[in-house]
């Protein structure tokens, strides 16, 4: 199992490499600099900041400096947020945004699986469509949209929690942008595990387990949840993304200062550095995220472990 | 003594739309304590549909009449909780795919162990010990090995004694055997076979044996139930059903087998015809289309199963030796 | 393929469901289109006189207006219609390369098909609005950039299960026997092919319209998708989103149409998937 490890971490270290290159490539490619929407500069101004810059280098020996630098964590300095290093962006940001992630993701997991669950026990009851009802009403409302109805349900009508601003370490800031971000995921576990169990309980060994007498617990519990999960394993990955497309808007919308906000803005002012770091960021997030549903797919099915 | 398991006209029944599909049809039998009781039919017999009834296993739509008791208790009136008592504790199933009944992610041990757990309390520890013990009494080589593996690290023979020692841990006073044999090789079988033949008489429990195969019933019960279209049409004494078979579809299930003893036969002899489909509506006689014996009588009024002291038959025209 | 059709619109009758999404559905879009014969605002013309003001009968702004005195009505309707013309526009683009990439994959067979599905399945992997994102970066806010990376969303996995189709019908027998009969290809694929791929287009162009609406909504409400003076629902909202606390029905209008929509859009696609019975994927 090691060692099937490994050969995953082989092809993932590459493909990261891969987007890298083509990221810095890309961009020094594109019409236009960095500084273009400046007011118009002097040209020995501009060729200072070029050579301030390193852009007056050859492109390969720029290539060459970045990835040495990025062995050595330093993303860049920042185009436009000029105090700051990219590096220092991000490490700021990072945290917030991560935070806000994760919890999300665990929500929608924890919350969506026993959902779908229920909702497969309880087949084609009331209960049951209106699980999946709620779902597709989940899946299909974008966060954007979410996220303020909630501001304004729970901030400003009811008064339960803040609409925007962060502070840390206070949780009732993020709640509500989490719920925002985990609701679509949660939606969609919980369609993928009541398909999945459905399905499950229809085989064979269910029906010896029901037979050996366990109660219902146990059949559902040890025998019928993990391979009921391997749709939702193979789902993570594009949880994630999912996520973390969410995060840009509910990190703009709330006022949280992650590097979601970060990217949004780095666009919107064309900040080379800025972008580039963060999408090597999230690719490597990705990535990340990929090896590590391989190794679940491992534990939820035994008969994998031997390839 | 009283019966071990008491059938009384057992109907099983599936609502589709307006449509009743009837698998089982006032079914009624016996089971001694201690007797090995062999079911023979055709797919479509409704042989596996009532052993799901008994067990408590049918699907959410299906509608059962009649009276399951095991051991005085009726058990279609009771819900799961109380059947799991008795589920896999006093009566153990075994069904007809090894290879898809065992649970793919989880070791030997744990599947077998639950089961000490669950019904008898035992720690863990125990229970695994238990387990091992099992496997060895159903010829399983290095028994502590095996407990440590995966399903499909087995294979089919030794999953289905898989299955018998998991049916024998919490000593049952009924095993059901639901076509134990079909996925398995010949030799497999008659391994199979043997291996509850020797159970049987070193556990003295009672064993309902379930196939379409009359061969591999004759080498064990101690009575035959024949059952077609969702009801009993025989119900004889081993021997005396193989010698002197009295309903025209026992008959013709034993000229199919071939006997290596026989006559040299030019063609295998098959019965002409298909079973009844389980949604077909039958007031008369549901074999009188393919029985050679058929009269008017037969295809309007539907025979009862008459007893007599050597077994009973459902026939109007019933054979005579 | 009339029975395939008969057949489908039987189910698609039965589903009550359904049925309600797409008359909701209906009347939104009829409601978007006649619009601006209803209500003497336009749509840039100032009330100076009603700012931020609250929905109500007595004016003629009915859903309010916003910040510059907006009538809200007729922008949201607006706003619907310039969303609806690119979720449609850029749908029937992507059903487009959808159809004819899976179709040629699915044809080819062999390594064409493994190579061509590899590329699927790596861009699949992307989140889309990175790649946007980092490109408008680099090129600008152009209107060309917009359509391509929101046509970029949908022909995925039209491309996908039209491959699947084409893949399965290839080996068909009753293709084999028009080949050997002597029909020449054009003929096959208008009488055996194209039928059997109707069902699934349909379900996947229909699922397709609110992932691109909503795709398109995403990047407007970043402000990376339409420009002024042009507004699509997605814009709207992030000017309500500002005005939340102070006008909230500056947010609830686009934001309700927006939701309702691609609700509707999204029930009436699941019930013609049941209809049509093609698989979830």
């Amino acid at each position: 199992m090691f060692r099937y490890f490994l050969t995953r971490l082989a092809s993932a270290i590459p493909t990261l490499f891969i987007i890298i290159t083509a990221t810095f490539f890309l961009m020094r490619a594109a019409p236009g600099g960095p500084f273009d929407q400046e007011q118009t500069l002097s040209p020995e101004i501009m060729a200072n900041m070029q050579a301030a810059y390193g852009l007056d280098q050859p492109i390969w020996k720029q290539y060459g400096r970045y990835i040495a630098s990025l062995a050595h964590g330093d993303f860049g300095p920042s185009f436009k947020y000029k105090d700051f290093t990219v590096t220092e962006l991000i490490a700021q940001g990072f945290p917030v945004t991560l935070e806000l992630g994760v919890i999300a993701m665990v929500l929608a997991l924890i919350v969506g699986i026993p959902l779908g669950t229920f909702a497969a026990l309880h087949h084609n009851s009331a209960a049951d469509y209106a699980a999946m009802s709620a779902a597709l009403v989940g899946i299909a409302i974008p966060s954007f949209v979410v996220l303020p109805f909630l501001g304004l349900l729970f901030g400003v009508y009811l008064h339960w929690l803040p609409v925007s601003g962060w502070e840390p370490r206070s949780l009732s800031h993020l709640a509500l942008p989490i719920i925002a971000l985990a609701l679509p995921p949660l939606a969609y576990i919980a369609r993928l595990t009541r398909g999945s169990m459905l399905e499950v309980l229809r085989s064979h060994y269910i029906r010896t387990a029901f037979a050996k007498g366990l109660p219902l617990r146990t059949v559902i519990l040890r025998h019928a949840l993990r391979p009921a999960l391997t749709p939702v394993a193979s789902y993570l990955v594009p949880a994630v993304a999912s996520i973390m497309t969410g995060s840009l808007v509910v990190e703009s919308i709330a006022g949280l200062p992650g590097i979601g906000r970060f990217l949004v803005q780095g666009a919107l002012n064309r900040d080379y550095t800025l972008v580039l770091g963060m999408v090597i960021i999230y690719s490597a997030l990705l990535i990340g995220m990929g090896l590590l549903v391989d190794l679940l797919y491992a534990w939820l099915d035994p008969r994998v472990r031997v390839r | 003594m009283s019966a071990t398991l008491s059938v009384e006209k057992l109907s099983v029944s599936y609502a589709n739309g307006t449509e009743r599909i009837e698998a089982v049809r006032s079914l009624s039998f016996d089971v001694a304590p201690g007797e090995c009781l062999g079911i023979v039919g055709e797919s479509g017999s409704g042989k596996t549909q009532l052993l799901m009834a008994a067990m408590g296993l049918l699907a959410g739509n299906a509608v059962i009449d009649g009276s399951v008791r095991f051991e005085g208790e009726e058990l279609i009136t009771r819900d799961s909780a109380e059947l799991n008592r008795i589920r896999g504790a006093k009566v153990s199933m075994v069904f007809q795919d090894p290879m898809t009944s065992l649970t793919p992610h989880l070791k030997i041990g744990i599947q077998l162990a639950e089961v000490l757990v669950c019904h008898a309390a035992m720690s863990w520890r125990d229970a695994w010990a238990a387990a091992e013990r099992t496997l060895g009494r159903v010829h399983i080589s290095e028994p502590r090995r095996r407990l440590n593996q995966y399903p499909h690290e087995l294979s089919g023979g030794m999953r289905q004694r898989v299955m018998i020692g998991m049916g024998l841990l919490c000593g049952p006073s009924l095993l059901i055997a639901d076509e134990p044999t079909s996925a398995l090789d010949v030799t497999v079988q008659a391994q199979i076979i043997e291996l509850l033949r020797g159970l049987r008489s070193e556990m003295g429990m009672a064993l309902i044996l379930v196939s379409h195969d009359l061969g591999v019933v004759a080498g064990l019960a101690d009575r035959i139930l024949v059952m077609y279209a969702g009801r009993a049409v025989e119900c004889a004494a081993t021997q005396v059903l193989l010698q002197q078979p009295r309903h025209p579809y026992t008959a013709g299930l034993l000229k199919c087998i071939p006997s290596l003893d026989g006559p040299r036969v030019e063609r295998l002899a098959t019965l002409p015809g298909q079973p009844p489909q389980p949604g077909e509506r039958l007031e008369a006689c549901a074999f009188a289309p393919r029985c050679p014996r058929a009269a008017e009588r037969c295809r309007i009024e539907r025979p009862q199963l008459l007893g007599s002291s050597t077994g009973s038959v459902a026939c109007h025209f019933p054979l005579t030796s | 393929m009339a029975a395939l059709g008969e057949d489908a619109v039987r189910r698609l009758r039965a589903s009550p469901v359904a049925l309600g999404a797409l008359i909701v559905m209906s009347a939104m879009i009829g409601l978007a289109l006649i619009g601006p014969w209803l209500n003497p605002n336009s749509i840039q013309s100032l009330d100076w006189l009603h700012v931020a003001a609250h929905p109500s009968t007595q004016n003629a702004h009915w859903f309010g207006t916003d910040r510059l005195g907006r009538d809200l009505f007729v922008r949201t309707l607006a706003g619907t219609r310039v969303s609806l013309a690119i979720g449609l526009v850029a749908s029937a683009i992507s059903l487009l390369v959808g159809v004819i990439y899976g179709a040629v994959a699915g044809y080819a067979g062999g390594h064409t098909d493994h190579v061509m599905m590899r590329i699927i399945e790596i861009l699949s992997g992307l989140p889309l609005i990175f790649f946007v994102i980092f490109l408008t970066v680099i090129f600008g806010r152009n209107e060309y950039l917009l359509f391509l990376s929101i046509g970029a969303v949908g022909w995925l996995s039209m491309a996908r299960i039209v491959r699947g189709q084409a893949l399965s019908i290839r080996h068909k027998e009753y293709i084999e026997a028009a080949v050997a009969s002597g029909a020449r290809a054009g003929r096959i694929v208008a009488k055996h092919v194209i039928p059997n791929l109707l069902g699934p287009v349909i379900v996947y162009a229909t699922l397709t319209v609110p992932q691109i609406i909503l795709f398109e909504s995403f990047l407007s409400f970043l402000g990376l998708g339409i420009q002024e003076p042009s507004a699509s629902l997605g814009t709207l909202i992030a000017e309500g989103a500002s005005e939340m606390e102070s006008a909230p029905w500056i947010l609830l209008v686009p934001g309700g149409f927006l939701a309702l929509l691609l609700l509707c859009l999204n029930i009436f696609g699941d019930g013609l998937r049941d209809a049509f019975q093609v698989e979830e994927g």
